[in-house]
């Protein structure tokens, strides 16, 4: 009885469904993940998409040596407080839509590293969309992340990805990874307070691209 | 085994009796205490005059909070001309961790004094550019120091 019927009626070829679910359907069949791989986990990264547990049955194996092309960020390993500004530069670097999976103990929680060089979880510096546990996970397990990442996607609104500045990324800023910034607490002003000063992201040195959009 | 080297710690004591202070042999391995003051021209005289013309490794290390002098710097020579290794040590007080920077005879000693630096504390003088070299730039502390906690200070603590 509604449009679709009229468009049936008059136009027998066309197949009418939601904008949501084929966008979702084409970005979850094509993630390209970044190539980040930090520690042992990395092992496992690779031999996810090697022959044995290729992981291209999925539509997730072209990874990406630049973040600008890539829409899934695994973070496979340990993240040292000296490597957390890079990562969360290389997530910034990311166009939207972007994901990001947590691979393996350390990189969820630190694993037995709990000293003063280990981030304490990468959700810390940016935000985490799927956690794999074990030390390291089987590929398999991965494999179950990235079809566990694709159902999410599929759950998706096109509206929710927005490429502005992501809210969450001011509270994840993790203490003294940071350059030194004007002195002030970030944490003192709100998110929408930052937004209205229209400054950038403070802890990455904005791009060529960034600073062309200059908004 | 080692008596060429003791040979070469005779040298060093009979060109200038006040570089040499403690000799230690032991494992094969000989360990001569130096004055810190002195480092610099035992490290030339060495390295010009007897031929250990490469530093091998530069390290520090913490005796514990309760020792003194608590800190030590340990010199790892290697000659290639004698196939010999000697190693030299300066220990330092907690309250003045300095010693003079060897980087003018071996540049290699560069980033291994900035490690040094670093991780156990000690001030390198008329070191080039003596900044952190591990550990971010703003971490607060020394973190091999004995007496570090090992989840480190606030704010990089996050318990």
């Amino acid at each position: 009885m509604g449009l679709e019927n009229k468009i049936f009626e008059s136009l027998p070829d066309v197949l009418t469904v939601k904008l949501d679910a084929v966008v979702n359907w084409a970005r979850k069949s094509s993630l390209w993940p970044a190539t980040f791989g930090l520690a042992c986990c990395a092992i496992e990264m690779m031999n996810t998409v090697s022959a044995r547990n290729d992981l291209s049955r999925f539509g997730a194996e072209t990874f990406r040596a630049s973040p600008r092309q890539a829409d899934v960020m695994i973070v496979s390993g340990r993240v040292s407080r000296k490597m957390a500004p890079v990562l969360r530069r290389i997530y910034d670097q990311m166009p939207e839509p972007k994901w990001v999976i947590s691979m393996g103990a350390c990189a969820t929680s630190g694993g037995v590293f709990d000293n003063y060089a280990i981030v304490q979880g990468v959700d810390k510096v940016v935000p985490v969309d799927i956690y794999v546990p074990g030390c390291p996970p089987r590929p398999e397990m991965l494999v179950h992340a990235i079809t566990m990442l694709q159902d999410k996607i599929m759950k998706e609104s096109v509206k929710d990805r927005t490429d502005t500045i992501e809210a969450e990324s001011r509270g994840s800023i993790v203490p003294g990874t940071l350059p030194v910034t004007e002195g002030t607490a970030l944490e003192a002003e709100t998110e929408v307070e930052v937004a209205q000063k229209n400054i950038s992201r403070p802890y990455t040195i904005p791009s060529r691209h960034e600073r062309r959009r200059s908004f | 085994m080692t008596e060429k080297l003791h040979e070469f710690v005779e040298t060093l004591k009979s060109a200038n009796p006040e570089w040499v202070g403690d000799v230690k042999d032991a494992l094969g391995e000989v360990t001569v205490t130096v004055p810190r003051e002195h480092i610099f021209a035992a490290c030339e005289f060495l390295r010009d005059s007897l031929g250990f013309d490469m530093l091998a490794d530069l390290c520090g290390g913490d005796r514990g909070p309760e020792e003194d002098p608590r800190f030590e710097v340990n010199y790892h020579l290697f000659s290639t001309t004698h196939h010999r290794r000697l190693r030299l040590k300066v220990l330092l007080s907690e309250d003045d961790p300095k010693v003079e920077s060897v980087t003018p005879l071996w540049k290699t000693a560069d980033w291994h004094e900035r490690e040094t630096y670093d991780l156990v504390g000690v001030v390198f003088e008329n070191h080039p550019d003596l900044r952190r070299i591990l550990l971010p730039s703003d971490f607060d502390g020394h973190a091999l120091r004995k007496d570090y906690p090992l989840r480190g200070y606030e704010p990089y603590s996050m318990n």
